[in-house]
């Protein structure tokens, strides 16, 4: 709650950063030529005649109910337009966080299998994945799956197909972190001591990586998950604009261009929100997974 | 002797990684309801042969023997298949410390079913059953709490109990126990050491693997010293123990503190300390005095008293010993008499004179007069400095007449010249230890506390590092608070002791009286307690 | 004591092994030599003018005159990878500073400034983790418009938190080592320790950082100009590029391939270095 009260006031102030009048801005920006009975009409209808306090305590109250001002560019209600985007953007984000979970656990596991050929070409794998930017991921997608092959539409407006090439997109590079992490731990939990009690008592390869590693890998990359649907977020500004796909993301990039302001504050408001609620659920996660965590919070 | 009796025969048994050898033409037999001991310091090779016996020596490990037989069977050309079903089911393994030897994540009831799962075609009924009458076997109060709770959720005896569960789960003839009682405090490893008596005579052969030899002689029947890979000596353990042939085991015993006079070297014809140090006169006046000092730290139920009302006395030129268990609070004693931490009742003088009550600034001039040597020495040492750049930096702060070259404190501390330019990291835990006394003798304190100095090293390192400190203090006329959870070392060492319990002092005196006619029972259970080497044959 | 056998048992030859550059190690080395002569002397390694426009050369693809093929222009696309190197990497390599600058302040105040500023400055680091990734970037932008300088600042700022967070936790744990300690109890005065101890040990630490975020900043960047709102083109700017050639995506694949190519070369070879920079550091510990 604290956080989300700062970001709120944070993006308040800064955007009076802004040089020139945001009344201009309603009015498509200094180049609109808006007589000055206008700019004073929209002043009034936007509150920006108040004093900067009174502006703000209006803001804040108008959060608390949900509102979050109207758009300059668009003239409808911000909430309601991000209502509108938000689904897709969060069918794209948990997509692409399932598809890198698989994606990671298949890679760890079988890099750590034990030769060092598979060792070093896993960590190729990863170290090139994490290093992908995503725009151009997604332009090389497209070269080959849409261009040259044709197997999957460029443009993602619906329906399943389309769902393909941004979700890929957005979890190789997620993947590739998360394998990372997940190795390493791995790694260091294959030579623990509990580990050698386990093969002691005739337990299998098999049995120690699904029984006992597994288990451990996994608690750092679900203390990730908080950054990851952040990292999500922010890639989905750029995989919406390239895939031409609705969402957050698009909506936020033209808003930037655009400058409208509005806009820009919703969206960032809604991403804190969901990084904030990200991060409770992966400290409940986190609990539920390690008991360890559960002692340590009762022995404080 | 009947073929059929060794349990256990091994001949000719090597390892080696990469080429290095660390195990080389090992051979011993152990024979049902019997115990056998492999005794050696680090790097001896000891425990990669417990794991070699297991099949487990580890990636990268080349194992070869001339015979390797259980029960009969020739393990030399088993395969992994093979091995799996031999581990668990006809040799059982316990490590040290139960908290990372078992899976933290996993109830300890899943832990042990385990082993009865992989190895049987129980229904999860019987084994339950088993799990429950297993953990009751080996003394855990109340089974079926216990199956529910994760190692860290146990204490440290009761969880290395569990484990001790989960590797005689299904009644090998053959149990492999790997320095089973090292973390352990004394009074929990004597019960855990009655309790492997137990499971011997219940007619398992045991292979157990220990740096104590006190620990050994407690319980095993024969004994292998090891050194380098290689068998220095074996016999019986009470005939090698009173009558040792080889060099290495005579140093090895000699290096054991427990009941060797104070001032009596412990490394046999090393420098020698005057026979007769004139014992430190019982009037003379108290260099350092804690009075009534209290330490809390938030907890749930309230605030938990570390320390409670410790007071205590250092004379000049005697060792004050501090006993006590983990979580005794003598650590925290440590750092309120270095001001490293506010006590919260109570104050500190030195020499008469006022030392945890002054204010930072006024008594940083004071803090050379006390010094400190930590157990984790390396870590005390700032990485990025030299020995010389450590000791120069610490020989600054002593007074400008006293001061002492880097030179002349290694030859102090018996470290040659050249050790100066290296950092810490590159020497041995020994030699660690020699330049933390260095960097303490340096600024040329009167006290030096001394917390746990010698718990991370090896026995025969640990007799050099005690005999060394006794040198400096009869040389120097040092007083000593000698803080140590090993009562042999607290009773070599110390003039008198305080024994410590739950935050509190619970008896003091002279070391000889405490040790000899212990008046409070907790002392009393703590001496009997404690393992001594066992001559008489 | 059992572990130590193991590792003391494998651990010798490997110090040996350590010493030696991997091939990894190697080619990351050779790609940023590559970077730094194609910023400082750019002529030493292509000798056509990157804007030199030829409509009769344009959508070229990949031949032995034109390594990396010609854009729509007929500019011969390697020169012009090879002249957006000082751009991409002056605006990677300030934007790293700028954020390690300001997560230096914050990071050291929070570590020595007392409770009440480390808490508030730990509550600001928290509250900037809140917008996640490009999101602060963007809203620097919002405010101070587009375009490279911008583009710099916005991808400095956004990084900041991060070096903040864990320069911080740096001095903290170095402030609560046992050797801050032992040197206390010495006698040493703080501002001794402070010079001495502490910051020699934090600061070390610092250059890994820097390398690995050069190559997160690279991206960053990039990707701001590839939206639009950094460098524009037609700068020879490896992200403007890009953006460029995306229109021609479906029959002259080596506008974007190329450009990006180097992008993802760069972070991979800041990663390789900045990786054998850590270890090698823990190898001396």
């Amino acid at each position: 709650m604290f956080v989300l009260w700062a970001v709120a006031t944070l993006t308040f102030f800064a955007i009076r950063l802004i040089p020139g009048d945001p009344a201009e801005a309603v009015l498509g920006g200094p180049g609109s030529q808006a007589s000055q009975e206008t700019l004073d009409q929209v002043r009034r209808d936007y509150g920006l005649d108040l004093p900067l306090g009174v502006q703000y305590l209006n803001a804040l109250g108008r959060l608390l109910t949900g509102d979050l001002g109207t758009s300059y560019a668009l003239k409808v209600p911000v909430a309601d337009l991000l209502a509108a985007q938000i689904g897709g953007t969060l069918v794209l984000a948990l997509a692409a966080f399932t598809v890198a979970w698989a994606i990671a656990l298949v890679l760890s596991l079988w890099s750590t299998r034990g030769s060092r050929f598979a060792a070093s070409l896993g960590q190729g794998i990863e170290l090139t994945s994490a290093a992908l930017p995503h725009f151009w991921l997604a332009t090389v997608l497209i070269a080959v799956f849409s261009s040259a092959l044709g197997w999957l539409p460029p443009v993602s407006t619906g329906g399943p197909a389309g769902l393909v090439l941004p979700t890929v997109t957005l979890a190789i590079p997620l993947a590739g972190f998360l394998a990372q992490v997940m190795r390493e731990t791995l790694l260091d939990t294959l030579d623990a001591p509990f580990i050698v009690s386990a093969r002691a008592r005739g337990e299998s390869e098999r049995g120690i990586r699904l029984r006992h590693a597994l288990r451990h890998a996994s608690l750092p990359a679900i203390s990730l998950s908080g950054w990851a649907l952040g990292y999500l977020i922010s890639g989905a500004v750029v995989v919406e604009t390239i895939f031409a796909r609705p969402g957050l993301g698009r909506t936020l990039l033209q808003a930037v261009t655009l400058r409208d302001v509005p806009i820009v504050t919703g969206v960032v408001l809604l991403a804190a929100l969901v990084y904030i609620v990200m991060t409770v659920v992966t400290d409940a996660a986190s609990r539920l997974a390690d008991p360890r965590l559960r002692r340590a919070e009762a022995g404080r | 002797m009947n073929a059929h009796e060794n349990l256990l025969e091994v001949d000719g048994l090597s390892v080696s990684f990469d080429g290095t050898a660390v195990v080389r033409d090992l051979s011993f037999r152990v024979a049902r309801g019997e115990c056998v001991a492999i005794v050696g310091e680090s790097g001896s090779g000891k425990s990669v042969t417990a794991r070699s016996l297991l099949g487990l020596a580890g990636r990268g490990s080349l194992v070869t023997s001339s015979s390797l037989r259980l029960a009969g069977r020739d393990l030399r050309s088993a395969t992994e298949r093979d091995w799996r079903a031999v581990r668990g089911s006809q040799i059982g393994l316990v490590l040290q410390d139960a908290l990372v030897s078992l899976d933290p994540l996993r109830p300890i009831g899943r832990e042990i079913g385990d082993a009865v799962r992989l190895h049987s075609h129980l229904s999860a009924e019987d084994a339950r059953t088993r799990v429950l009458s297993l953990l009751a076997s080996v003394g855990m109060p109340d089974p079926e709490r216990a199956i529910h709770q994760r190692s860290g959720e146990l204490s440290g005896g009761l969880r290395q109990r569990a484990l001790i569960a989960s590797a005689i789960a299904l009644d090998p003839p053959m149990l492999i126990a790997d320095e089973p009682t090292t973390a352990l405090d004394v009074t929990i490893q004597a019960r855990i050491l009655e309790l492997l008596a137990d499971v011997k005579s219940r007619g398992t052969g045991i292979l157990l693997i220990s740096h104590d030899l006190a620990v050994v002689s407690a319980i095993a029947d024969r004994v292998l010293v090891m050194k380098d890979g290689r068998v220095v000596e074996s016999g019986n353990t009470r005939e090698l123990l009173a009558e040792p042939r080889e060099e290495y085991t005579r140093r090895l015993i000699a290096a054991v503190p427990t009941d060797k006079p104070r001032h009596t070297p412990l490394v046999p014809g090393g420098a020698s300390v005057p026979a007769v140090a004139s014992a430190p006169d019982a009037l003379a006046p108290a260099v350092l005095e804690a009075r009534g000092l209290v330490k809390t730290f938030p907890s749930p139920a309230g605030r938990f008293r570390a320390v409670d009302d410790v007071s205590f006395c250092l004379r000049r030129g005697e060792t004050l010993g501090l006993v006590g268990e983990s979580g005794s609070g003598k650590t925290t004693v440590a750092r309120l008499v270095l001001a490293l931490a506010t006590a919260d009742d109570g104050d500190v003088l030195l020499d008469g004179g006022p030392f945890s009550e002054l204010r930072e600034r006024d008594r940083r001039p004071v803090r050379r007069r006390i010094g400190a040597i930590y157990q984790d020495s390396l870590s005390s040492f700032d990485p990025r400095l030299s020995v010389r750049r450590i000791l120069a930096d610490a020989s600054a702060l002593a007074p400008e007449a006293d001061r002492s070259s880097v030179g002349e404190l290694l030859d102090a501390v018996g470290l040659p010249a050249a050790v100066a330019g290296s950092l810490p990291l590159h020497l041995s835990g020994g030699q660690r230890q020699r330049v933390s006394i260095a960097r303490a003798l340096a600024a040329r304190p009167e006290v030096i506390v001394c917390d746990e100095p010698v718990s991370a090293l090896d026995v025969t390192i640990q007799a050099q590092v005690l005999d060394l400190l006794d040198r400096l203090q009869t040389d120097r006329g040092l007083s000593y608070l000698f803080i140590s959870h090993d009562l042999g070392v607290i009773r070599h060492m110390s003039d008198r002791v305080a024994v410590m319990k739950d935050g509190r002092i619970v008896e003091t005196g002279d070391a000889a009286s405490v040790f000899e006619d212990p008046k409070h029972p907790y002392t009393e259970r703590l001496v009997a307690d404690a393992p001594r080497l066992v001559f008489a044959p | 004591m059992s572990e130590l056998d193991l590792r003391t048992a494998a651990a010798s030859a490997a110090p040996a092994r350590r010493a030696r550059p991997s091939a990894g190690e190697i080619l990351a080395i050779g790609f940023v030599l590559f970077l730094l002569i194609a910023t400082v002397a750019p002529n030493a390694l292509s000798s056509i003018d990157p804007n030199a426009i030829a409509a009769r050369e344009a959508f070229q693809g990949p031949s032995l005159q034109h390594w990396f093929g010609t854009d729509e222009s007929g500019r011969d696309i390697y020169s012009r990878v090879v002249a957006g190197t000082s751009t991409s990497l002056l605006i990677g390599v300030s934007a790293t500073a700028i954020g390690l600058a300001l997560g230096l302040v914050l990071g050291v105040l929070a570590g020595f400034g007392g409770r009440v500023l480390d808490f508030t400055v730990n509550r600001t680091i928290e509250v900037l983790f809140a917008f996640p990734g490009l999101l602060l970037a963007l809203l620097v932008i919002v405010i101070a418009g587009p375009g490279p300088v911008t583009a710099t600042l916005a991808v400095g700022l956004s990084t900041a938190p991060g070096y903040a967070r864990i320069i911080r936790g740096q001095l903290v744990g170095i402030r609560s080592s046992a050797y801050v300690e032992s040197a206390r109890v010495l006698g040493h005065g703080p501002w001794r320790i402070l010079t001495r101890h502490i910051l020699p040990n934090a600061l070390a630490p610092l250059l890994v950082l820097a390398t690995l975020g050069i190559g997160q900043a690279v991206v960053w960047a990039a990707a701001l100009s590839y939206l639009g709102l950094g460098a524009q083109p037609p700068a020879a700017e490896w992200g403007a590029m890009l953006s460029a050639g995306r229109t021609y995506i479906g029959t002259a694949w080596w506008l974007t391939v190329f450009p990006g190519l180097m992008i993802v070369l760069t972070t991979i070879a800041t990663t390789v270095l900045g990786r054998s920079l850590t270890r090698r550091s823990a190898g001396q510990r």
